[in-house]
């Protein structure tokens, strides 16, 4: 327990000390002893105290699974049920030491199987240290045997689903079937590793004391004995859950990607700059009006377009209705939900015949003419397009 | 080395890792950062040399695999950005050696080619870049029609996306009139006049563009004006909402 920080421990001790009407100093003294019994995972686990440590931010631990079972992270040693348990002072002597003793054998904070017990003696009637010694007796085999390798899973003995997981310890133990201690409420059920709980990882997990074997037990058929003994806190704030989705590290692997993309276009850019001259005409002179005026290419489908029709329909109307809004429309008029091609050969077609329209009124707007905006066969009458009028002549 | 001379190289590598290691360079460099000395290729640095970035508003810290595809996206919203950086920074250059008078303009392009270093390529790539960020805004967009990336709930980003096709329109538009040659004056004269048929307002459209009834003196100073500070700074808060969009709608949109 030597990283938890004194004022933690001294509340804890405090706490202990005030709900076992013990003096402080000798709960001080207990937990001062008793660090090398408690296993190490879950003294470390305990109170959380170096949050900084346990999750740098958020992203990298969902990225990467956690490794490192937490068994139980009680949300304090502290406040343990006031019981009703019929003990001396100087029973409690004992009862301590049992429960160092059951601790151990259960790999768990001493914190969650004193609850554990008195809550189990509380419902039985039976002297806390009677529960205690029983488990100390008890889970020695089990713990030998499951908790180095796998503590969550193995130990615990969730009452949702897992009930297999908790086969494997309840076996070694010899006592009847898991799946009846969960919910048993027979009192004739045989088992008795009431002690035995953990977690899930981060997850909540209710406890459970099964009802161990107390023949003379008076509890009426019915009454479930099982007790929700602790909650225990979330990880963190946001579970993040790892989804099934396929990723990869941005860096490196879309970076580099990226980066190539952008070298390649520089080269592309510097390449085309060095080969092609920008136009550059006469001084602009308002009195010499070219033959034919165009427009610049990404606007000559639409001075195409006006040679056709009413300057209000193609200088207005297909521009900003077609062009602006009816783009702007298109993901709440389509909606269809399906992105895969087959489901959408509409819009396919719609926008395909939009992209070759357009293309194609580019391209004779800007090769096919010449004096007057009339047609004009490029390879007879030459290019009428200024900004090609360098890249012609280069050679 | 054992009789005191050492190599070049030694010199370079121990003057690197004296700088790497000194606090300056550490305060510049985050956790992570594969500049840093001692930086390992593990999976918790790889997130961090993102997280830990100015690049973590762009890209969060992993991506679909899909997404790395070359033959997805084609880098093309990627490359419309760069591009603009591109014509920033050229057309900054240019800013340097232009005033937008109708006395000035067509010489000071013309004493680009002439008498400042650079002047010509720089030019041009401004010009080029520029044509080639209207092909491959305008393709970015084919690109995100035909993967059916505009849906849910993607659909406010193609609204901006939209808006930014627009604003990279004007702007290329506006950058045509500043040469001031035959080619610029009529070209914008004949886009102008279409922007005078807007109904109603068309007149009054043409006027606010023009300045005046037809191409002025103060055309050009109204075009430069919107063309070096009004658009740019338009379209970069749009880019700024339409990058946001991107990764808060869910990154990369799904395959096919």
């Amino acid at each position: 327990m030597a990283d938890i920080p004194e004022d933690l421990l001294r509340r804890s001790a405090e706490a202990k000390a005030k709900a076992l009407g013990l003096p402080v100093e000798q709960v001080l003294a207990e937990m001062k002893g008793e660090a090398p019994p408690t296993p190490p995972e879950p003294a470390k686990a305990a109170p959380a105290p170096e949050p900084a440590k346990a999750a740098p931010a958020p992203e990298p631990a969902a990225s990467e699974p956690v490794t490192e079972p937490e068994p139980v992270a009680p949300e304090a040693p502290a406040a343990p049920a006031p019981v009703a348990a019929p003990a001396t002072a100087a029973a409690d002597v004992d009862v301590d030491e049992l429960l160092k003793k059951a601790a151990a054998a259960g790999g768990l904070p001493e914190s969650l199987v004193k609850r554990s017990a008195e809550a189990k003696a509380k419902s039985l009637g039976v002297p806390v240290a009677t529960i205690l010694a029983e488990m100390a007796g008890e889970e020695a085999p089990a713990a030998a045997a499951a908790p180095s390798a796998a503590p969550a899973p193995a130990q615990s003995q969730p009452a949702p689903a897992p009930a297999p997981a908790a086969a494997a310890p309840a076996a070694a133990q010899e006592v009847a079937a898991p799946a009846a201690v969960a919910v048993e409420d027979k009192p004739a059920a045989p088992s008795s590793n009431g002690g035995s709980n953990g977690s899930a990882n981060g997850a909540k997990a209710a406890m459970v004391s099964p009802r161990p074997v107390a023949p003379d037990a008076n509890v009426p058929e019915g009454v479930r004995t099982q007790r929700l003994l602790t909650v225990v806190k979330a990880r963190a704030i946001q579970q993040v859950k790892a989804d099934p989705t396929d990723k990869v590290n941005t860096w490196p692997h879309l970076m580099i990607a990226e980066f190539t993309a952008l070298l390649a276009m520089t080269a592309f850019v510097i390449l085309l700059s060095v080969i092609l001259q920008a136009p550059l005409l006469e001084q602009a002179n308002f009195n010499a009006t070219p033959n034919p005026s165009k427009a610049p290419w990404y606007f000559l489908g639409l001075q195409e377009l006006l040679s056709y029709f009413d300057p209000q329909i193609a200088g207005v109307t297909v521009p900003t209705i077609i062009g602006l809004v009816g783009f702007m429309m298109i993901p709440y008029v389509d909606r269809n939900p399906s992105t895969k091609p087959s489901d959408r050969k509409f819009a396919i077609m719609l926008y395909t015949i939009f992209l070759t329209g357009s293309a194609t009124l580019t391209i004779i707007g800007v090769l096919f003419r010449g004096e007057g905006f009339n047609f004009a066969y490029p390879w007879r009458d030459g290019i009428f397009f200024d900004d090609l009028k360098d890249w012609v002549n280069f050679e | 080395m054992a009789n005191g001379n050492t190599s070049l190289r030694e010199r370079l590598s121990e003057a690197t890792d004296k700088l790497a290691s000194s606090s300056f360079v550490e305060s510049v460099l985050r956790p992570g950062s594969p500049f840093k000395k001692g930086y390992s290729d593990s999976p918790r640095n790889r997130s961090y040399v993102i997280m830990n970035n100015v690049l973590y508003h762009l890209h969060p810290v992993k991506v679909k695999r899909h997404g790395v595809k070359l033959s997805y996206t084609l880098c093309l919203g990627g490359l419309s950005f760069f591009l603009f950086i591109l014509l920033t920074i050229t057309g900054i250059f240019l800013m340097f050696y232009y005033a937008p008078t109708v006395e000035n303009a067509y010489t000071d392009v013309a004493a680009l080619s002439t008498s400042v270093a650079f002047g010509s390529l720089v030019r041009n790539m401004h010009r080029w870049g520029a044509h080639l960020m209207v092909l491959v805004v305008f393709l970015h967009m084919s690109r995100v029609f035909y993967h059916g990336a505009y849906k849910p709930p993607r659909e406010f980003n193609w609204v901006v996306g939209v808006i930014l096709l627009l604003l990279t329109l004007l702007l290329s538009f506006t950058g045509y009139l500043l040469p001031w040659d035959q080619l610029a004056l009529w070209a914008v004269t004949v886009g102008t006049n279409m922007a005078g048929f807007v109904p109603v307002f068309g007149a009054q459209v043409k006027f606010a563009l023009l300045a005046g009834a037809e191409v002025t003196a103060g055309t050009i100073l109204r075009w430069y004006v919107l063309h070096v500070l009004f658009f740019p700074f338009i379209i970069v808060l749009f880019m700024a909402v339409h990058f946001w969009r991107v990764r808060k709608d869910g990154g990369i949109s799904g395959p096919l």
